[in-house]
């Protein structure tokens, strides 16, 4: 018995699912670059806001001397037509456009894997009337789609109060309405995911022990698709965050007071000529943000599942 | 093949019915056509309301959907609300061919797509020109060296084209080759409109007027076709028939263009075919940024007065499409592989 227990303990642990994707990811050079790109745009955005208030990067400035100052020591990303600091806003608004990243995807994820799986599992007429479903939503063009349902939040000013600060209620439209746009790809990949998994022998062996159906799905057959989830999830956060600044941008997204990196730009489309540091400086945290999203989506796919692996 | 597409077809009817529904419904929620009536200081409220009538936007929803089908000639309503029907419908309804007329421009919605479709196919189908060259260019050669340094440079550029808001190129292109050449005194490009202000319109002009929008257009979409060329090129260049055609000894350039190519191009003809439906919505940011009169601006023009009719007829036209383009895609696969067969 003693000899058995020690060449158990000589025994190297094999390494769990975890330390592998750990391992994976960590030799990806491009998706750990990425991953600290977003922390520092994530560290900026919440640092910055120790040194301004909202307060002060949503004030109108009555004095006209302030307005659509080029960058200078005093501003250093400049002001906006009606006088607010640039860098203030871009701070703000940082944290409301990763925020409507981040919660948009939730809901995407949510509800695009729960439709995959109850399409997948239960087949039938269920199958065929959410995949109809999907194939309409598909076929009205995304943009067109988004900008249809965000268009009764143009020029509504109505706050409401979260963690002590006042946001434009517009901000919990564009969440909802991207959140409910972009969930149709995921829910086809898992539905696929599904099919192929609902007949194989774990599957049936827990069929045949009597358990549930909602437990087969979530306890044994959820868990394999996890791989393409986080992938789409991370993918769709800068997705998000891109279609958010576009409907912005086009007057459809989050109202004023409350910054995105999205409306800080909407007011340079009619003056680009002259404001240039009005769109290039949003523009480029976008950029950075997103492409860190993509090196981190692009690692982790490779790290958690590489027969998805693309070249 | 017939016994294929009609089923298709006939698969089609059900989703465009729901689509239709779906958008009739997102429509009557978005808020009165005729609001901005209410701030005209001109319009008498007597005229609004038989305005209102006219356009039948006081009838109950269902009533509504039926009118747009199939037009309201078969009955008489009450117009100036005397409580006698006064004013006979003249809307035959889409089935019977009638798109109706648009609220913003009074024009019948045929016309108002008339004049913004070839504009928009135009821009579209230069930019989805520009866009096949350039990547077919750009995946070959990348997928004959792959991880060498050009490739690598690629790879980047195509991640930042990936993470970029089309309406940022535009501004980028904009800012350098529009204000700063203006600026340096160097011949500029014009940003907006499809001809000269002036009223020049010669195709110089229009070429001019193109360079800006379909550049911003191409950018992004080039750096995904490339990457895929690559991958597909990649793929069939492993693959053991080339092999075989490199041990007979056949000159490089015949391998690649001839053997290759040819069995890389099915996958990128598909992709093509499924992107085509993609240009009639229109490019509605790089539009509305270049005040290109094409679909893209009719839609946000549309939309931001809210003119259902053109509304409906717009989401139906990209539906349609859609759904044409992905039957399209799916034959044009089956003629061009023999191994794929519909039953």
């Amino acid at each position: 018995m003693a000899a058995i227990a020690t060449l158990n303990e000589k025994k190297p642990q094999p390494e769990s699912l975890w330390q592998m994707t750990l391992r994976r990811f960590l030799r990806h050079r491009m998706a750990v670059a990425g991953a600290l790109m977003l922390l520092s745009v994530i560290a900026f955005v919440i640092i910055g806001s120790f040194f301004f208030t909202e307060g002060y990067a949503n004030r109108v400035s009555l004095d006209r001397s302030m307005y659509s100052l080029p960058p200078s020591s005093d501003f250093i990303f400049g002001t906006d037509p009606v006088g607010r600091d640039v860098f203030a806003r871009v701070i703000y608004g940082g944290q409301i456009s990763l925020m409507i990243g981040i919660t948009a995807v939730t809901i995407s994820v949510t509800l695009g894997t729960l439709v995959g799986l109850v399409a997948g599992y239960f087949g039938g007429l269920v199958d065929s009337l959410l995949m109809r479903f999907v194939e309409a939503m598909l076929s009205i063009p995304t943009l067109v789609l988004l900008l249809m349902l965000s268009r009764s939040l143009a020029g509504n000013t109505s706050t409401f109060n979260f963690l002590g600060r006042d946001i434009s209620i517009t901000v919990v439209g564009i969440v909802l309405i991207i959140g409910l746009t972009s969930w149709m790809g995921l829910s086809r990949i898992v539905r696929s995911l599904v099919l192929s998994l609902k007949n194989q022998e774990f599957v049936i062996a827990a069929r045949t022990l009597g358990a549930s159906d909602v437990r087969i799905v979530f306890v044994h057959i959820l868990p394999n698709c996890v791989a393409p989830i986080i992938v789409t999830a991370t993918l769709g956060i800068g997705g998000a965050i891109i279609t958010e600044t576009a409907l912005s941008f086009l007057g459809f997204g989050v109202q004023q007071p409350t910054a995105t990196w999205g409306n800080i730009l909407d007011r340079a489309r009619q003056q680009v000529d002259e404001l240039w540091w009005l769109w290039l400086t949003p523009g480029f945290f976008i950029v950075i943000t997103v492409l860190a999203i993509n090196f981190l989506g692009d690692g982790l796919r490779d790290a958690l599942d590489p027969r998805m692996r693309q070249n | 093949m017939t016994r294929y597409i009609l089923r298709r077809l006939l698969e089609a009817v059900p989703l465009l019915t729901l689509i239709t529904i779906f958008v009739f419904l997102l429509l009557q929620v978005s808020g009165d056509p005729l609001a901005y009536l209410a701030q005209d200081p001109r319009v008498r409220e007597g005229d609004r309301a038989l305005l209102r009538a006219r356009y039948g936007l006081d009838d109950p929803l269902p009533v509504r959907f039926v009118t747009w089908l199939v037009g309201d000639d078969w009955r008489v309503r009450d117009c100036n609300g005397d409580g006698t029907p006064d004013c006979p419908g003249v809307t035959q309804g889409i089935l019977r061919g009638d798109l109706g007329e648009s609220i913003r421009t009074r024009q019948p919605v045929e016309v108002v797509f008339a004049n913004a479709l070839p504009n928009t196919l135009l821009l579209g189908l230069t930019v989805q020109v520009v866009v096949i060259i350039v990547a077919l260019c750009l995946g070959i050669f990348t997928a004959l060296r792959p991880y060498s340094a050009v490739d690598n440079v690629l790879t980047g550029f195509s991640f930042i084209a990936f993470s970029m808001p089309v309406f940022l190129i535009a501004l980028l292109l904009v800012q350098v080759f529009a204000i700063q050449f203006r600026a340096w005194g160097l011949p500029f490009l014009p940003t907006g409109g499809m001809y000269d202000a002036r009223g020049d319109r010669s195709l110089d002009e229009l070429i001019r007027h193109m360079i800006l929008p379909v550049l911003s257009l191409s950018l992004i979409q080039i750096a995904g076709y490339s990457r895929y060329i690559r991958a597909t090129m990649l793929e069939v260049i492993n693959s053991d028939y080339i092999r075989t055609a490199r041990a007979k000894g056949l000159i490089n350039r015949r391998i690649v263009f001839l053997h290759a190519l040819k069995n890389a191009s099915l996958p990128i003809i598909t992709l093509i075919a499924l992107d085509i439906p993609g240009i009639l919505s229109g490019a509605v940011i790089t539009e509305t940024i270049f005040s290109w009169p094409g679909m893209g601006r009719l839609f946000i023009q549309s939309l931001e007065q809210l003119d259902p009719p053109v509304l409906m007829v717009f989401v139906l036209i990209t539906a349609v499409a859609v759904v044409l383009f992905q039957l399209v895609a799916d034959i044009l696969y089956a003629m061009l592989d023999p191994r794929v067969r519909y039953n």
